[in-house]
């Protein structure tokens, strides 16, 4: 069950899960940085939540008292059935060394700088073809018109699900990632999505294709074919890990512009603003929050914490701390000194970023090419989704 | 003006390589290292700083003369 206590005090008994938490973290985070950097809660289980930066990435760089074994926020809370479908998990993201470093290695190489540039013709003809579909309504809902309808269709392609199959592999996906409160929903998207990638599995050892999936099967590690089951959960990765991630940043990124018109202007019309802004973007609304597990008890910065609690890797919160960056409430289009870690720190570094990147970068470049100027429609519902992944569910943006 | 990337530190968040393509490259587990040398033209200058400035691994370093 969802704990729905209203929260009395941040540093002892703090919900991520709360409505303030989800709809503005930034003020619990800077209160809590002079209060007390690390707090802690008992709901769902003994969990610790850093707000620094420089806490949060030497927590990152520990890996040996932090593993990454359990890294979801939420804990998974219902029946776990007697043979799990993924029993190694999804590596390399929730796996320690060794597992961890080879498969990191197999999927590294397909989301390399040069790997992502092949990616980026297709990812403009998706973007320019959703803009089409609602360019002549004048409105549209830059959350889930469009955000929510690019990286699913990117990493499916990457993934060699073909193109026909799109819409409905793109159902099953927001099904258990936007919807994940509706279980029926989220049950009919994860069997959809287990019974494709296991009958896809036995067909591409036969029949591989140019593709992720068939890659990893005819991977060898010492001399032995991977595992079904590595296979699966790396693949199931890919959408876990690349999905709603990249759509919250730019659905994130495109409510920022919708009410910072003096920004999408500088953006519209000046290419060479991309890079600095990009990341200026993904530092000020990063969307992803991280766990890890304490392998042994260890006090940190004055904290008892005990094996088995749980660390929530806070980069969000690292990346508006003001001992690191200067205004970090501040969006600054070509702030010089940023060393944001939207992406993570240390070894688990997001292996997908490039991707990410670069799906947020023509995003918005498609869409400003033909939507320059653009605003919240009037009492129009903008709403969040938090916990692991913060993000706009709905931006309703009008274009007179 | 002399850079380096510190090996032991990157974990390849491919900020340098972004900022300064003229001045790294990158393999393909977005491992970085400088192109050449590490000595800078005068006219990158600027973005050497930049990629100094932003590696969230503080891994690229300006190396003393």
């Amino acid at each position: 069950m969802t704990d729905v206590r209203p929260v009395d005090n941040w540093e002892t008994d703090f919900d991520v899960l709360s409505p303030r938490y989800v709809d503005d973290p930034f003020s619990i985070w800077d209160e809590l940085r002079t209060t007390c950097p690390v707090a802690h809660t008992d709901r769902r289980g003994s969990t610790w939540l850093p707000t620094t930066y420089q806490d949060v990435v030497d927590l990152a760089h520990d890996i040996d008292h932090f593993s990454s074994l359990d890294i979801t926020v939420i804990p998974f809370t219902g029946e776990e059935p007697d043979e799990p479908v993924l029993p190694y998990g999804v590596p390399p993201i929730s796996a320690d060394p060794p597992l961890h470093t080879f498969t990191r290695r197999l999927l590294l190489p397909w989301f390399s700088h040069r790997k992502v540039e092949s990616y980026e013709a297709m990812t403009r003809e998706l973007c320019a073809g959703l803009i089409d579909g609602f360019l002549a309504d004048g409105r549209a809902d830059a959350a889930a018109d469009y955000a929510q309808q690019i990286p699913v269709r990117v990493i499916a392609a990457i993934l060699g699900v073909p193109a026909e199959l799109s819409d409905t592999f793109t159902g099953w996906v927001r099904a258990v990632l936007e919807f994940a409160d509706d279980e029926e929903v989220r049950r009919e998207g994860t069997i959809g999505l287990i019974e494709y990638f296991v009958s896809e599995v036995e067909r591409r050892k036969s029949d591989p294709g140019d593709d992720l999936l068939s890659a990893l099967l005819q991977t060898e590690v010492d001399g032995q074919p991977l595992e079904d089951s590595i296979v699966l959960g790396v693949a199931a990765l890919t959408l876990i890990a690349g999905v709603d991630t990249t759509w919250s940043a730019i659905g994130s990124s495109l409510w920022h512009l919708a009410t910072h018109p003096e920004h999408a202007k500088i953006l519209a019309t000046d290419p060479e603003a991309m890079p600095l802004a990009i990341e200026e973007l993904l530092r000020a609304y990063s969307p992803v929050t991280m766990a890890r597990v304490v392998t042994t008890d260890v006090e940190f910065q004055g904290c008892p914490m005990h094996a088995g609690d749980k660390v929530l890797m806070n980069f969000p919160s690292a990346n508006r701390d003001p001992q690191a960056f200067e205004h970090p409430d501040e969006v600054i289009l070509d702030r010089a000194h940023n060393r944001h870690v939207a992406f993570g720190s240390g070894i688990h570094r997001c292996a997908g970023s490039n991707l990410a990147r670069m799906e947020l970068r023509v995003a918005i470049e498609e869409w400003l090419r033909r939507i320059p100027e653009f605003r919240v429609a009037e009492n129009a519902d903008v709403t969040w989704a938090g916990g692991q992944v913060r993000g706009p569910r709905s931006v309703p943006v009008v274009f007179p | 003006m002399k850079i380096r990337v510190d090996p032991d530190k990157c974990t390849g968040h491919g900020r340098c390589y972004g900022l300064a393509p003229e001045l790294f490259s990158v393999d393909d587990y977005g491992l970085s290292s400088v192109i050449g040398d590490g000595t800078v033209p005068p006219e990158l200058e600027d973005k050497a700083r930049l990629a100094i400035a932003n590696c969230p691994e503080y891994a690229v370093e300006e190396l003393a003369e």
